[in-house]
């Protein structure tokens, strides 16, 4: 019965996401012809023309730039805002202290901190981290402390009564019951990360997609930065799908 | 003042001077950080000398209509995906990934449709604040209880009636939340706009500041930046504490 609802549902399911990609291209084409090709080219052409980035060794040594110094800030995001979170959720007076001032730091348009990043780490890798880890380990730290604090408290009376040894109480109550929130925090911070090395990579560097992205911008490079923007859409898109799916199979259980 | 109160009072005085005394003794150099103490005194001596008057009303005005605009198409928005499931089934992944697209980009396309105006700015700054505002519209309408949704059948409410006294009260969290990001990130998309791309407003005189090696002016700016942005959030956060304390008595 339910295979037979999911045999029907998805082929439902792929001739919407078709549909819905169909209306993206027209719209493209529609603005390409709105406004000529002084800042976008047409979906085919940039199709084409990422397809020969690709090809090429110096977009590869770009990509590779910006895959590492995103893999470095999201293991620190990861592991640091992970750490803080469960930290402050579970000492509740310094996550109520905590909680407003990294929320207040949150909203910081951190772009404008740029200069201060860049006197402090130079130019290069570590600039770029730095700006990756900006953006994305706050969420991630009030996400996993939000996750902690929600805990039903009938869970941990439970366990009480069960007389759970703590390390039993870890493994059997709390960690299934923080993992899908704190899976959610990372699948955002995956997200601001990226936004955050690739904008890092825009003012803090000589190589990078970022630097691709901004080069065009200034060499009036249409075709490129346009390129350049679908190939990290795509990217971007395609992980936040496999994540989101993790995560609904996960919120589910 | 609650314990609380005072411990985050504490803090941020404790990094403030920290910060002061670092500065002051030369364990980070002045080409890196000026003493806070001369950031706040050279922001007072530009506000009181009208320096910052223009950029701060130019900076407001785009963010005041971001975030209203986000605020009002985002709730629509969210509203009109909510009741079509399929649609919204579609558009998850890109709404889940929405913020891993660096907008700025999209700049040089925005002033070749509007022109070199207000409009790419706020339009920036929209597409920052909306994808919040349908994100919480839609957390909002999810978690409205189905056992009140029934009552309102039960009492046989109207559609105007149950949002109003349904729908409304049970996803007020959410939507709050949801203006308070909105804000949020108005601000921070207006403000990243003019400081990567545009040649007015706060954003912008932080660039110039830095390419013209003017540190006095360019933190005295982050400054002023860091303590809108903090007083905004404050003031939100208490009216959302005081919302929230009202439901709990309710």
């Amino acid at each position: 019965m339910t295979g037979d609802i999911a045999a029907r549902i998805r082929p439902c399911r792929l001739l919407d996401t078709a549909v819905l990609i169909l209306v993206i291209v027209v719209a493209w084409q529609a603005l390409y012809e709105a406004v000529g090709d002084v800042a976008v080219t047409p979906p085919l052409a940039t199709v084409v023309h990422a397809g020969r980035l690709v090809q090429s060794p110096v977009f590869w040594t770009h990509a590779q730039a910006t895959v590492s110094a995103f893999a470095v800030s999201l293991v620190i995001v990861a592991l640091g805002g992970v750490a803080a979170g469960l930290a402050l959720g579970f000492h509740r007076f310094s996550g109520l202290v905590a909680e407003p001032i990294l929320a207040a730091l949150y909203t910081l348009p951190k772009v404008t901190l740029y200069p201060l990043v860049l006197l402090v780490f130079g130019l290069g890798l570590s600039a770029k981290i730095a700006f990756g880890v900006m953006h994305g380990i706050i969420p991630v730290i009030l996400i996993t402390l939000g996750a902690v604090r929600n805990i039903d408290p009938v869970h941990l009376k439970t366990a009480r009564v069960l007389r759970l040894t703590p390390l039993r109480t870890a493994t059997t109550v709390l960690a299934p019951a923080v993992t899908p929130e704190i899976f959610t925090g990372l699948r955002v911070g995956f997200s601001l990360t990226l936004l955050g090395v690739i904008i890092g990579e825009m003012f803090a560097s000589q190589r990078g997609l970022g630097f691709m992205l901004i080069n065009g911008i200034n060499t009036h490079d249409v075709p490129t930065m346009t390129a350049v923007v679908l190939l990290i859409v795509l990217f971007a898109v395609s992980a936040g799908s496999l994540l989101l799916a993790a995560d609904r199979r996960l919120h589910r259980r | 003042m609650s314990k609380v109160a005072r411990a985050q009072l504490a803090l941020i005085v404790g990094f403030v001077a920290l910060l002061e005394l670092l500065t002051r003794a030369g364990v980070i150099g002045r080409l890196t950080m000026i003493p806070p103490s001369q950031m706040a005194s050279h922001l007072l001596g530009m506000l009181r000398a009208g320096d910052l008057d223009s950029a701060m009303a130019q900076t407001f005005a785009n963010i005041a209509i971001a975030f209203a605009l986000s605020v009002v198409v985002g709730c629509l928005g969210g509203i009109v995906i909510h009741a079509l499931p399929r649609l919204r089934r579609v558009l998850d992944p890109l709404l889940a990934s929405y913020y891993a697209v660096p907008f700025f980009v999209f700049y040089p396309l925005l002033i070749a449709i509007f022109g070199l105006d207000r409009w790419p700015l706020v339009l920036i700054g929209f597409a920052f604040g909306c994808a919040a505002m349908v994100i919480a519209t839609l957390d909002g309408l999810d978690r409205v209880p189905a056992v009140l949704r029934k009552v309102a059948r039960v009492h046989r409410l109207g559609r105007a009636e149950e949002a109003l006294r349904i729908v409304l009260p049970s996803a007020a969290p959410h939507l709050l939340g949801g203006l308070k990001l909105a804000l949020a990130y108005a601000f921070i998309g207006v403000i990243a706009g003019e400081f990567i791309l545009s040649g007015e407003g706060l954003g912008h005189a932080i660039a110039y500041a830095y390419d013209s090696f003017d540190n006095q002016t360019m933190y005295a700016l982050m400054l002023f930046v860091v303590m809108l942005a903090t007083s905004l959030n404050v003031a939100l956060h208490v009216l959302e504490q005081r919302v929230l304390r009202r439901r709990r008595r309710a």
